[in-house]
């Protein structure tokens, strides 16, 4: 178009322009929402279907769900009841206990970087940042390595025999929760109005009472979401968990995973929609948390 | 013993290092024993010979380098880089619209589609790859719908190819996306568009020079959450993809898992860091600069 062409044209074609993008703005947003929905829709639905083969519908059904909690073996996947509760009270335990310790420290190296300028301090910055940037599977064979020549040092020196199980897991979740952490508890920090603390300590509290009663109860929720970050990506973790688990600890993304490897039964979808269910009433949660702490 | 300790950190300088050292100390020693000294120890076996039954034989050797230079890993290292590269566009393509459309709502409604976006985020990955098994396999809900309206006589190979690969990868990172752009979208100054519009530039112009230009660093910091995680993948292409997608996530799996030589899978675990790296420092650099400027 050049600009000879006359203002009705350019008029015109202005409008054209307008439309299109309207209507393109609303068919991507719908369409990428769908692109976000259906996967997780089909698989809820599917955990109903009554066909194991293929995905035409043949009726309604809970046999999968059933055979999650009977223990029924079917076709090569030993899909026992003990095995799926001990994967999920492994993770909740990985989980639970390794949020406790990362929030802990990341919460402490929080306040160190936030409240202190110091030496090294740009160093400590890079050393949190690059477990977030760094690829899993790369720390993930890493701690395998490490656990790999430690166990072999404390078996030649001490003659202690240590094996890969739930605490090495556990420490592969903390090294990575400490990050998280730490970002998101500086975040809070950050926030704060230092004269509220200043104020404290004027009024004749000392460092470890301002800490108490005034520092910690205003980056509480900061705490809290940190924490709550934690635990979900502990759950969701597979890629460390794989390299950092030896026999009998088990989690469960990575007793899914060997489902999914064995072969595509519908007890895949019947566990999937229940892990969907769980992270929904974390989501939940966790939104009732901050509407109430703000 | 106490009382000394005391006395000494009666001081306020030493008060003062006291408290920095128990806020820092704990999580410092804790990553320089379980993220820093592993690494180390990766860049230490990278050099030595392989053990049999995987480990590694104390013995120097720059033969895992010179590995690399076979044109099988130039392969690998390629289809990675690509299918990042690939599911990083789509992802812009898809993401920077919705984010616009987001933050373009009233205020009360764009958290609930912020909301809306994030949470099956917050499903469990595999659950969201595995999910894609149940569309896109043979016996999957595409062929079936496709093969009941007679439009095939054969289902259609979707899974185990670089196609499905992609769209798991773009599934998965999506909200990466997303989220950055929403948050430098969201403090666009929306009076420009009437601005652009009064000067005589079309919704198409204005776009182009305007709310892009303005919105780039979101676009950067997007793409380089989606590339970074997408290049060192694992489970998608273990998953979705076949022999012929295999990325350097799989290879180094594989190295560690099944070929037992850990040496090699130690440089190709080196090589991985290295190529996240490059984008960052680049960004951080910059960066830098725009700020010095």
């Amino acid at each position: 178009m050049n600009s000879a062409a006359s203002p009705d044209f350019k008029h015109t074609v202005d409008l054209a322009i307008r439309h299109v993008g309207r209507f393109g703005l609303w068919a991507i947003t719908l369409g990428g929402l769908a692109f976000l929905y259906l996967p997780i829709a089909i698989l809820v639905v599917y955990s109903f279907n009554a066909s194991r083969m293929n995905a035409v519908w043949r009726g309604f059904t809970l046999d999968w769900y059933r055979s999650l909690f009977a223990g029924v073996t079917e076709s090569g996947v030993d899909v026992t009841n003990a095995q799926i509760w001990d994967a999920l009270w492994n993770s909740l335990w990985v989980g639970g206990i390794s949020t406790v310790v990362a929030t802990i420290l990341g919460t402490l190296v929080a306040l160190a970087l936030e409240r202190f300028r110091f030496k090294g301090r740009n160093a400590l910055e890079a050393l949190l940042f690059l477990p977030i940037i760094i690829p899993d599977i790369t720390m993930g064979i890493s701690l395998l390595v490490l656990f790999s020549l430690l166990f072999q040092l404390l078996q030649t020196v001490l003659g202690v025999r240590l094996v890969l199980d739930l605490n090495t897991v556990m420490i592969g979740h903390i090294t990575f929760n400490i990050s998280y952490v730490a970002v998101t508890v500086r975040s809070r920090i950050a926030e704060l109005d230092p004269a509220l603390e200043e104020a404290a300590m004027d009024l004749g509290a000392d460092e470890l009472r301002t800490f108490w009663r005034v520092t910690l109860p205003l980056i509480f929720p900061g705490i809290l979401s940190g924490a709550l970050l934690a635990f979900t990506l502990s759950l969701d973790d597979f890629v460390i968990t794989f390299f950092t688990a030896g026999v009998g600890s088990t989690t469960l993304p990575v007793f899914v995973y060997g489902m999914i490897k064995l072969a595509v039964t519908p007890a895949i979808n019947a566990i999937s929609t229940l892990m969907l269910l769980a992270s929904l009433l974390i989501v939940l949660l966790s939104l009732a948390l901050q509407r109430r702490s703000t | 013993m106490f009382n000394a300790l005391k006395t000494h950190f009666a001081t306020a300088t030493n008060r003062r290092r006291f408290n920095l050292a128990v806020l820092a100390v704990p999580a410092t020693v804790w990553l320089l024993f379980f993220f820093v000294l592993p690494l180390v120890i990766v860049l230490l076996y990278s050099v030595l010979e392989r053990g049999i039954y995987g480990g590694v034989e104390w013995q120097f050797t720059l033969e895992n380098y010179q590995r690399l230079l076979n044109p099988i890993y130039w392969g690998i290292f390629g289809r990675s880089l690509w299918l990042a590269f690939m599911t990083t566009l789509a992802c812009l393509l898809l993401g920077y619209p919705l984010a616009f459309f987001i933050a373009s709502r009233p205020p009360q409604w764009r958290n609930t589609l912020l909301l809306l976006v994030i949470i099956p985020f917050w499903t469990n990955f595999l659950v969201r790859i595995y999910a894609w098994i149940v569309i896109l396999r043979q016996e999957g809900v595409i062929n079936v719908l496709l093969q009941s309206f007679n439009l095939i006589d054969q289902p259609l190979d979707l899974l185990f190819n670089s196609f499905a690969v992609t769209v798991g990868l773009i599934y998965g990172y999506l909200p990466f996306m997303i989220l950055p752009l929403y948050a430098t979208l969201e403090r666009f100054d929306f009076s420009l568009l009437d601005a652009a519009q009064d000067l005589g530039a079309n919704d198409l112009k204005t776009l182009i020079r305007v709310v892009i230009p303005l919105t780039l660093r979101g676009v950067v910091a997007g793409s380089l959450l989606v590339f970074i995680p997408a290049v060192g993948e694992f489970i998608t292409p273990d998953i979705l993809g076949g022999a012929k997608t295999v990325m350097m996530g799989n290879l180094v799996q594989s190295q560690f898992l099944s070929a037992r030589n850990w040496p090699f899978g130690s440089v190709l675990s080196i090589v991985m860091i290295v190529i996240v790296l490059i984008p960052i420092v680049i960004y951080f650099r910059v960066a830098e600069e725009k700020l010095n400027a």
